[in-house]
């Protein structure tokens, strides 16, 4: 079951019912990922494997620092190691990927199983393994392709934002064995305020396009980077530029679900409808006589 | 009224059988595709044993359904191509939706509402046959991009409901018009049936001599 309450509850996959309400104000969370930081040292992926109690089954050398080389269902953070030139420069950007935990979250949007993917009202995207029936629709509708379905039990995995260890008053497990303290934990509105002083500082030291990503088209996210190049968040592994639900994800299942059921209940009533207005479209006796003449056989 | 020896043959066990092999997929198929298509339609998952189970079964009855339309589609198609006396009927929707078949062109074994079905769900099933074998992760997770499976998944959705709309079309044609469903049921239909809806195939039959008597 879930980790939090279910009266901590403000989306639910696949539900029509609205949410409890009665909590007021709640506090939304977020991680801020400081990039410039980041010295790659993959305790974070060390204390996620542990705290989570998964074990990645040993992989090969792909020639990179990336190991395992992509996010994988026990995996639920990797550290994306980029080697980054421009002009006499170079640059070893280093990002830990895993669930951003969008606002608007698409995962949930595609989920067609009741209660397999929630969001909290503190923001934290949670999977709920036990209704998930595994078919993938979660991948589709992520737009930072952050998923990962089991080949053992078809069920799909991605970080928690250890809503286990939030529920409790605990920072993510991440967060807490980083040792340059580039993983941030706190609210949202706090991380924003400390994003800013770090964003000024690294502005000082020349990255001029310093600055914070909290994508706008998913709504924000409520795990957030420092990147000191703001301006090209792709030169991060792939990090999006401007991430949002693919329209085609949003038409599926948007406009489609409910035009669909109009037209198939339409035809049912237009059917019903013809069948009381018209009748049965029924054979004459004159037809028979006909048919039989026909054919020239026997009358009836 | 006929008696049960003024018939004519219209479909052979075989035909017959694979047309219900077709109908039973392809309910089966809109069953467990509706409960993960739309939220207030997921309790259907419980008939295929849970939505886990409905997942994984839904393709498998996708390649039933595709084998067996398959076996449909070359028993048919020739019966089916369009001539000019389709595209009158057609073109006269009162008529039709009034039972004036009178007014209409004599028809052979099957009519242009009959043969848009037929075309109709040939294409559908084709496209939804290709989406589904994109959608199946189990299998073909690995050949398709993201963008793919996304278009897939719209593709899959909107050619479902529209075989769904065709096949209500069809099973109403059936219930609306009396003395049909015997063609899928015995494999005969009367000779007044066929002189009222398919006149020009009656004539043919009888001139080829294979009506009963």
């Amino acid at each position: 079951m879930a980790t939090l309450q279910s009266l901590d509850l403000r989306r639910r996959s696949a539900s029509t019912e609205a949410p409890p309400q009665v909590r007021k104000s709640p506090v939304e969370v977020a991680k801020l990922i400081d990039v410039s930081k980041c010295i790659g040292c993959k305790a974070c992926q060390a204390a996620c494997l542990q705290w989570n109690d998964l074990v990645e089954p040993v992989g090969y050398f792909e020639g990179s620092y990336d190991n395992p080389t992509d996010l994988t269902p026990t995996s639920w953070t990797v550290m994306k190691f980029t080697e980054y030139e421009h002009g006499d420069d170079f640059e070893w950007l280093i990002r830990k990927q895993g669930c951003m935990h969008c606002d608007d979250p698409g995962c949930l949007k595609a989920c067609p199983a009741p209660g397999a993917i929630v969001q909290y009202t503190n923001g934290i995207v949670d999977f709920v393994s036990e209704n998930c029936i595994g078919c993938g629709y979660c991948v589709k509708g992520c737009p930072f392709n952050v998923p990962r379905i089991s080949k053992v039990d078809r069920k799909a995995y991605k970080c928690t934002l250890c809503s286990d260890r939030v529920a409790v008053g605990q920072a993510p497990a991440c967060a807490k064995a980083c040792p340059t303290q580039a993983i941030y934990f706190g609210s949202k509105e706090d991380m924003l305020v400390h994003a800013e002083h770090r964003v000024a500082d690294l502005k000082s030291r020349g990255y001029k396009n310093a600055g914070l990503y909290d994508p706008p088209g998913v709504g924000g996210t409520h795990v957030m980077y420092v990147l000191h190049h703001a301006d090209k968040p792709s030169l991060y592994a792939g990090l999006p530029d401007d991430p949002r639900i693919s329209p085609m994800v949003g038409f599926w299942k948007g406009l489609v679900k409910p035009l669909s059921l109009a037209a198939i209940a339409f035809a049912g009533v237009f059917g019903f409808l013809h069948y009381i207005s018209k009748g049965p479209n029924e054979v004459s006796a004159e037809d028979d006589k006909k048919g039989d003449e026909l054919a020239g056989g026997k009358q009836a | 009224m006929s008696s049960d020896t003024n018939t004519v043959s219209r479909y052979t066990t075989g035909a017959r059988i694979n047309h219900w092999i077709t109908a039973v997929s392809l309910i089966l198929l809109a069953l467990s595709g509706m409960a993960l298509f739309h939220p207030s339609l997921f309790f259907l998952t419980h008939l295929f044993g849970g939505g886990q189970a409905t997942r994984a079964i839904h393709p498998w009855i996708g390649v039933v359904l595709a084998i067996s339309f398959t076996g449909m589609f070359f028993r048919f198609f020739k019966l089916n191509l369009w001539k000019r006396e389709d595209t009158v009927w057609i073109m006269n929707p009162g008529k039709v939706l009034n039972g004036d078949e009178e007014g209409l062109p004599e028809i052979g074994k099957y009519n242009a509402g009959q043969k848009l079905v037929f075309w109709g769900q040939s294409i559908l099933i084709l496209l939804l046959f290709c989406s589904g074998l994109v959608l199946w992760d189990v299998y073909f997770e690995a050949y398709t991009s993201i963008d793919q499976k996304r278009l897939s998944a719209v593709v899959h959705a909107l050619c479902a409901i529209g075989a769904i709309l065709i096949w209500i079309v069809h099973v109403y044609a059936a219930i609306w018009v009396k003395g049909t469903l015997r063609a899928m049921t015995r494999g005969t239909v009367t000779r007044g049936w066929s002189w009222k809806h398919h006149r020009k195939w009656l004539r043919q039959e009888v001139r080829q001599g294979t009506g009963k008597s």
